[in-house]
């Protein structure tokens, strides 16, 4: 959860005065258990209805929704509105969408990541809706002097039958905001069947902006006076800039300014580094070419990806650090087993690569400032900016702009706080734009890993022991860095009886990261791919395997844990679709399974591919099906989510790496770092499974397990393992 | 000063002639629909027409363009800009839309020399585009949607 100012009521009519034009003065939702809807008490203005900070009724009959949450390509800008106006009984088509400035004593939180949003928002949002129709329903209702219980909604008019009298919201607004504000206990939601908006395919409500090139991302904005930014910063992370030939930079054509900036060593903070500000962005990057510092680069400079593995594999050889879960009898397991496997498995360092660099730009005056930022977490940036410029969070305003992508890589907020302390030095408005290889250099990366495996089958082909030492990083020995933690419980772990999943780490001065599905972007493969091995060792077939492990598993599961019966449907609803076991393919063709749960979300997906003797990979198709719930919310933009994560863990896997060299990122750009083409992309079948479930959000779980059922069907096409990534390290060819 | 001439409208631009074509528009003419993805040629972002035919402005310098028109999704316009805008929006292609001007100018200089584009055909014309979020099997989509609505059915 993120960290919500507790604001007293005269900073809260600050805060929404701060949005302008006074007509946000509502109220504002608890999104915590008990859902309260406050009731207004500053006045409405020009008879405007606003039962909610969501949601504004104008006389005319306009209504506005504010979409709260950042969208980095999500679709959330288009999902939390259908909530709304599906509750509230308006037309898609009559309503106008406005993106929420970052206020979240307002809005509540405003975070774009862990596919949070649907599970959240799911019923905040509806209630939000359905209480402003109440509130519409009671003012016909007096007006009529008719129980509200007569009236009915429908396309933004309330009715009442018997009497054949109607009203439009609109004519409705006034009388609306005179009445009290319901009780979120009482109100009451639609029963899914009549479902109007939730459940039918909307297209995003900014696609024809985009299509047609409208201004709308970070770096597209545009503040009077404002000048160029670029930041270099040490390519060592968090080394300090000691000096630099400030003069000739700031002599060279078009540069306003040239200063040092100091920086701390806290990786997601302001760093250290060199600011060219000119009149346009392409002179302070010429001016940066040449660009002399000299960086104290500290001792992380002597971090390698070389030195990590070596590490890595002298750990595997000692008794690991601690034991994250032991239970049964492992060893006597593997004496008693009739085939033990083990293996190594590691993966490397990722980058997010969002398309649009990191940009910020900031207009700092007399102690407070005025930020435009793609983040997924405007308030995260909120308190750094606050802390580090030393002004009160309240004179930190953000609107939050469209992020040309996300991927948790906006989740730190380093280039806001960059852009508000250049801001604050120079004192003129400034747009920062980091270059591609600012982007790629100076990342959250996904963190390396690496796991030694062991397991045993018994002679009827039962899983009975299963074994991790995970080498990973932590500059404490005991709290990993980010992302690069597990705890034990990761499927299969728990359906095993003898179980042995333990850790040893290592320091990390690299700054890691949420990389979409994190965590489990590589657990997934490491656990599926392994599950794969044993399962061939077993003599079974690995769709069977896995559904004998499921069985195994408790059915009376903790809360927010995996329920195996979801899993075991999405599991034979994907065989079922790809026609696994009953498709004969020849040498070189080859099809892979896995399934993963996480956030909240369970997919099973099947991957076919060619395998050329000389070695090429093809990707050729693939299933997913998906178990989010009881409702698709947009079946648009979920398929779009599923198709696009499919993607994103197939090009991870293909070509993907950051090696540290010299306590530094080796790539810089897409020549090194590529990212998947159209023509590598394969066919895509995306299906659902309903369940009773409450929905849960799409961004992230459809990725993990595309990987390792990738690398299992090379396995099948090739008989060759893989046990490390990218796939471009491996000589696939066969005979 | 040169004058370039940009949606059929001449401009007096006073960068320098090696400033690359993409911070000529983005800068001093504002016209941000162009995008900036790399600056290396490799991610297609920044793909506008001169003369018809798609470039990197990123790595094209003003001094290369002279007299050539330059369009960009500014002013992309006629029978197949319109059939993709069309199709890319009934086809909710965009997610989080950094990539889609310039997919949409290299899939409108295809479809111009390419009216009826096979599998491959897109392949070849598209791959200089990134699109990291995945977009691609919509994209492929769209431009087929985009072709038979251009193709007269007999
Ligand atoms: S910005 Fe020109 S190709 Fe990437
Ligand atoms: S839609 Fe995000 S990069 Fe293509």
């Amino acid at each position: 959860m993120s960290r919500f100012p507790t604001l007293d009521r005269r900073e809260f009519l600050r805060v929404s005065a701060l949005a302008g034009g006074g007509l946000l003065l509502g109220a504002w939702l608890d999104f915590g258990t008990n859902g309260m809807l406050e009731a207004a008490e500053a006045p409405l203005t020009d008879g405007e209805f606003s039962p909610n900070a969501f949601i504004r009724i104008a006389p005319s009959g306009s209504i506005t929704i504010m979409a709260k949450n950042p969208e980095i390509g999500q679709g959330i800008k288009t999902m939390l509105p259908m909530l709304i106006a599906e509750e509230l009984d308006v037309d898609w088509s009559a309503i106008t969408i406005e993106q929420a400035m970052s206020e979240p004593a307002k809005y509540g939180s405003q975070v774009a990541g862990g596919s949070t949003a649907t599970p959240t928002n799911w019923e905040p949002l509806r209630k939000a809706g359905a209480a402003g129709r109440q509130m519409l329903v009671a003012a016909a209702a007096q007006a009529w002097n008719v129980p509200a219980a007569e009236c009915t909604t429908a396309s933004g008019v309330v009715t009442h039958k018997a009497s054949n009298r109607q009203m439009t919201y609109g004519a409705l607004a006034t009388a609306a905001a005179a009445m009290p504000a319901p009780d979120m206990a009482t109100v009451t939601l639609k029963d899914p069947k009549n479902f109007r908006i939730i459940g039918k395919p909307m297209t995003g409500v900014d696609n024809h902006k985009v299509v047609t090139g409208q201004p709308l991302f970070g770096i597209d904005v545009v503040v009077p006076n404002m000048v160029y930014g670029t930041f270099e910063k040490c390519p060592v992370f968090a080394g300090k800039a000691v000096s630099a030939n400030l003069d000739e930079i700031k002599a060279l054509p078009g540069v306003k300014n040239a200063f040092i900036v100091d920086g701390g060593t806290v990786l997601n903070g302001l760093l250290s580094g060199v600011a060219i500000l000119a009149d346009t962005w392409w002179a302070a990057k010429s001016a940066r070419t040449k660009l002399k510092v000299t960086w104290e680069e500290g001792a992380t400079a002597q971090q390698s990806s070389a030195a990590f593995k070596a590490k890595a594999i002298e750990l595997f050889t000692q008794a690991p650090a601690r034991a994250l879960r032991a239970d049964g009898d492992v060893n006597g397991a593997f004496a008693a087993a009739t085939k033990t496997v083990e293996a190594t498995y590691e993966y490397p360092f990722l980058a997010h690569a969002t398309l649009e660099p990191q940009n910020c730009t900031a207009s700092f005056t007399n102690d407070a400032i005025e930020i435009w930022a793609p983040t997924q977490n405007p308030q995260s940036g909120r308190v750094l900016v606050s802390k580090t410029l030393g002004i009160a969070e309240k004179d930190v305003a953000i609107h939050i702009t469209r992020s040309g992508g996300g991927f948790g890589r906006r989740l730190n907020n380093d280039y806001m706080v960059e852009a508000a302390m250049i801001a604050k030095l120079a004192g003129v408005p400034v747009k920062l734009l980091w270059t591609r290889e600012d982007d790629i250099r100076h990342d959250f990366y996904r963190p390396a890993g690496f796991h030694k495996l062991k397991g045993a089958v018994d002679a009827s082909g039962k899983l009975t022991a299963w074994q991790n030492h995970f080498v990973t990083f932590s500059n404490n020995g005991t709290d990993f860095v980010p992302s690069a933690g597990m705890d034990g419980t990761e499927f299969p772990s728990l359906a095993v009886a003898n179980r042995n999943v333990s850790v040893s780490t290592m320091p990390l001065g690299v700054p890691t990261g949420y990389l979409r599905a994190p965590g489990s972007n590589a657990l997934a493969f490491v656990n599926e791919s392994f599950i794969d091995e044993l399962a061939h060792a077993a003599r079974k077939d690995p769709l069977q395997f896995r559904l004998e492990l499921l069985a195994q598993l408790p059915t009376e599961t903790p809360r927010g844990a995996m329920v195996p019966s979801r899993m075991k449907g999405v599991l034979e609803q994907v065989a079922q679709k790809s026609g696994w076991g009953t498709r004969k393919l020849p040498k070189g063709s080859g099809m892979g399974i896995a399934a993963y749960f996480s956030h909240r979300g369970y997919f099973a997906e099947v991957v076919e591919v060619n395998v050329s003797r000389a070695g090429a990979l093809t990707v050729k198709k693939v299933w997913a099906v998906g178990d989010v719930g009881s409702q698709i919310i947009n079946p648009s933009g979920a398929m779009n989510q599923v198709e696009g994560s499919v993607i994103d863990g197939i090009g991870e896997a293909l070509a993907q790496e950051i090696t540290i060299e010299a306590g530094r990122a080796k790539q810089s750009n897409f020549n090194d770092f590529p990212l998947i083409r159209l023509k590598q992309v394969p066919v895509i079948d995306v299906s659902f499974r309903i369940t009773e479930y409450p929905p849960t959000g799409m961004g992230e779980p459809a990725l993990p397990p595309v990987v390792p059922a990738l690398c299992n069907a090379i396995f099948a096409a090739t008989g060759k393992r893989i046990r490390s990534l990218p796939l471009t390290k491996h000589n696939l060819s066969w005979a | 000063m040169p004058a370039i001439v940009i949606n059929g409208k001449s401009y007096e631009v006073s960068a320098e002639p090696e400033t690359p074509l993409l911070w000529v528009l983005r800068g001093e003419l504002k016209l941000t629909g162009t995008k900036y993805g790399c600056g290396i040629a490799a991610c297609g972002a920044c793909t506008v027409h001169l003369d018809g035919q798609p470039i990197r402005s990123c790595v094209t310098p003003l001094s290369a363009v002279g007299s050539k028109a330059v369009t960009t999704i500014e002013g992309v316009s006629g029978a197949e800009a319109d059939a993709l805008n069309t199709a890319w929006n009934d086809g909710d292609v965009v997610q989080c839309g950094y990539c889609q001007t310039g997919q949409l100018m290299s899939a409108c200089a295809l479809l111009r020399t390419t009216p009826s584009p096979t599998d491959q055909d897109i392949d070849e014309a598209m791959s200089g585009n990134i699109c990291r979020c995945g977009t691609y099997p919509r994209i492929r989509a769209a431009i087929h949607a985009a072709a038979a609505a251009r193709t007269p059915t007999v």
